[in-house]
This record gives C-alpha cells, structure tokens and sequence, in this order.
C-alpha cells in the first residue's frame, strides 16, 4: 500500500525538527507542511484538537501528536532501518528517561533565556547549564547518548543546538565555553544529513527570536 | 519470574504514581518489595537512585534504578514479556494513542487536579473544578473510541492507559467529597464512571487502591501542614 505520510510543522520548533530527524533516519518521503501559528490551519486543528499544536505527524490519514510519541512511532513501524530505541528493556528506559528530562527543562530554561532579563535571566542561565552539565555526565566519552548508534535521546536533544546562538547572543554567555561535550556531540550529529537537513541555520532562528522578542514586548 | 529480593520498588501508598508501577507488577504476577517512604523526608536509597529528580516512584530491578511511572510501567512490560497480558497496546498506532492520552494526564489534568487544593475562593474554585471536570469530558470522549465497547481502555483487560488514570480514582474520590461535587459523575462520563468501578474492583489493583477514607484523613494531614495561617 502506498504510504502517506504528512507533517504539519513550523520551521524553528525544535519539537518539529525531532520528527523531520526521525523521519529522514528512516528515508520516509513525506509531504512538509509549514503551519502559520498564528493562523491555524484546519487541518491542524481537525488532527489536534486537544493541544492544536505542531508538530502532528499524519500517517496514511491518521494523526500522531506530540514529537517524541511520533518519533517511537516512526521508530516502531519503520522498524528495519536506523533503530532509534535501544532494544534493551532497562537501555530504553534510560533513553526515555533522558528525553523526558529534554522534555521537562531545556525548553523552558531556553525559553526564559531569551524572553527575561536581570536575576530572572541569570537564574534561568544557571539552571541551563547545570542541566546541560547532567546531560554531558550522562553522554561520557560516548560518540552518541545512545553509545556507539545515533538514537532517541539524541533525536529528542539535538534540535536545541540550532536555538545555541539565540540562547547566547540575548544571554551574554558561552555554550561551548560551559559544555563543550555537547557542543561537540552536536556537531558530531550535524555530520549525519538527517540533522543539517532538519535544523535551520542558527542566525535564522535568532532572528526569528528577535521577532518574538519585538512582538511579545521584551527588550 | 524475578528471585526474592531482586525487585523493589520505593514509594508510599497514597501517591497514584507509586500506583502505576504496582497495578503494572501485579498485572505480571512479579512478586516485589515494597520500600515505603516516610511522609516528609527522603531515604538514602531514593536520594541515590533517583538523584536527578529525587522522587518516587523508583523501580530497582537486580539493583538498577528505573525513575518515572509511566517509563516504569513500560520496562515492567517488556520485561516480563511473557506473564500475564501485554500492557502497551501490540499495534503502533494504539500505542501511540495510549502514550498520547496519558501524556495528557500527566501534563494538563493531573495539574489541573492539584489546581483545585491550590485555588483560593469559590471563583477560583470553580473554575478549577470546571478544568478537571472538562478534563474528564474529553478522557470520557477518549474512552469511547479507544475501548470500542469493552470494560477497559486496554480492551478486556486492564493497560497502559486504564493504569495511568484509574491511579487518580482514590484521589478523585477524595475531592468529590472534600469539595462536594460530583466529578466521576455518571450522568456527564457515563463510561469512565462505570469503567471506575471497574479498574478499581480489579484484582491487579485492589490491594493498592487506597480507601477513600484513608485518603481523605492524610489529605487532611498534608493540608494542615502545607497550609499557612494568613497573614495578621
């Protein structure tokens, strides 16, 4: 049967490029569509009306909401190419545990980042690079987060890199002065073309950070 | 089957995600220790194996840690592959659907939940108790479709999403009678108001469902102690 697969999406969302990764791991042609969020399509809002979010992955007319439920999706039915998920019972656990702390602070923090200043600012900065810090204790001398394979945890992070320079520029800080293990973990996985095709340049997203920043007020 | 002593899980009775991993065990027949945590501080052992997040529940299975519930619920399922009935879904897009509704719970309803102890004044009240109660709507909405006629979520037998809600019923309980309102109610979720009984009759999940009563008297002794008198 022929497989349709669609992916509603807006370019800077990291959220979006963990799926785009996921399925280019794969080799999964697939149809883009770019979401404009502040007019939603209907097609989005038909496929997600609990969240009416992006990124919604559309397979052969079914929607899957939520980026790292795509990715297992995709993972789980596209199962003879590229494994993401260790098959390790205990090994998958890890991994999902470490997306979920991905999941549970590197948004945000990035987020206050660039949308605060003063203390506020300064505390979402430390709590930043603490948890950066626990994910590089977590890689070790590893190539991947994964081990030797390029796999979820990798997927679910990675994207972030592409925010690095935003995050930098309206902080005042260094990344790779911080963690330098990630920073060389990410352009290790900017090598594979899963990633460099799914992650715009990071001076575009920094202009479009600055758009929000105009928009929602913030200096 | 696991050898005395090889699994252990930390958590204490009243929490529903302490539950997850419970009902999930006793689906497998896995025999296991419980290592009850003291009300108010932390043991060694959950500060050491759960150092990034420092919680319960905590699954050590041969010694290794597995941290949050619904992560624990699918080690516990593909580890004992072979006992009892499968907890995830065995088809991908269930499976996706099932993770997608108990992310829902976890993330906007279990919130909206502890939202209405957090409200200050029958407004606020309300509108809290209107949150959970639309909450419990689109679940209701949800359990239609997913279950297609059968008693569970997971079809004839209790799964992974029958788990990661029918943890919240003792709590839920408690806040009908605390708050006197009806929220399992059966003529707004008819479904999930039978499908209650149900999960909680359950022979997986009868011995670790708290009575409501018991429930209701530490939820009256947290709320004392969290509960600061106002300002002179």
């Amino acid at each position: 049967m022929a497989e349709e697969v669609i992916l509603l999406d807006f370019w800077p969302s990291p959220f979006g490029m963990r799926v785009r990764i996921a399925l280019a791991e794969k080799g999964i042609a697939y149809d883009y569509k770019e979401e404009d969020l502040k007019n939603k399509s209907p097609l989005l809002l038909e496929m997600n009306p609990v969240h009416k979010k992006i990124p919604v992955l559309i397979h052969n007319g079914k929607p899957v909401c939520e980026s790292l439920i795509a990715v297992q999706y995709i993972d789980e039915v596209w199962h003879d190419k590229s494994p993401l998920m260790p098959s390790d019972p205990y090994e998958r656990a890890q991994a999902r545990f470490w997306a979920d702390y991905v999941d549970k602070k590197i948004y945000d923090l990035g987020r206050k980042i660039w949308s605060t200043k003063g203390e506020e600012q300064e505390a979402a900065k430390k709590e930043f690079v603490e948890s950066l810090k626990l994910l590089e204790g977590e890689l070790g001398d590893k190539p991947f987060f994964g081990g030797q394979a390029f796999g979820f945890v990798d997927v679910a992070l990675v994207p972030f890199y592409s925010w690095f320079y935003a995050y930098e520029t309206c902080g005042g800080f260094s990344i790779e002065a911080e963690c330098p293990k990630i920073v060389a973990w990410a352009k290790r996985c900017l090598l594979r073309q899963s990633v460099s095709r799914s992650l715009p340049d990071p001076k575009k997203i920094h202009g479009f950070v600055l758009e929000l920043k105009k928009r929602f007020g913030v200096e | 089957m696991a050898k005395v002593g090889e699994v252990k899980l930390i958590g204490a009775w009243p929490s529903p995600f302490v539950m997850r991993p419970r009902i999930a065990l006793n689906l497998k027949g896995v025999e296991y220790e419980f290592l009850e945590e003291k009300f108010g501080g932390k043991s060694d052992l959950l500060l050491r194996s759960n150092p990034v997040h420092k919680k319960i529940p905590v699954l050590l299975h041969a010694d290794r840690p597995i941290c949050e519930s619904l992560v624990i619920v699918q080690y516990i399922d593909k580890s004992w592959p072979s006992s009892g009935p499968s907890i995830l879904p065995s088809d991908p897009y269930d499976r996706a659907i099932a993770r997608f509704w108990a992310a829902y719970i976890d993330e906007k309803w279990f919130p909206s939940m502890s939202g209405i102890a957090r409200a200050q004044g029958e407004e606020a009240k309300k509108a809290a108790i209107d949150q959970v109660a639309e909450g419990l709507s689109l679940l209701e909405d949800a359990f239609g479709k997913i279950s297609k006629g059968k008693p569970f979520f997971g079809g004839d037998a209790i799964g992974f999403l029958d788990i990661a809600l029918g943890c919240f019923i003792g709590w839920l309980r408690v806040t009908e009678r605390t708050q006197g309102v009806k929220l399992l109610d059966e003529a707004k979720v008819p479904g999930l108001a039978k499908w209650a009984g149900r999960f909680c009759a359950d022979g997986a999940v009868k011995g670790v469902m708290p009575e409501t009563e018991k429930l209701a008297e530490f939820a009256k002794l947290i709320m004392g102690k969290f509960k600061a008198p106002p300002p002179q």
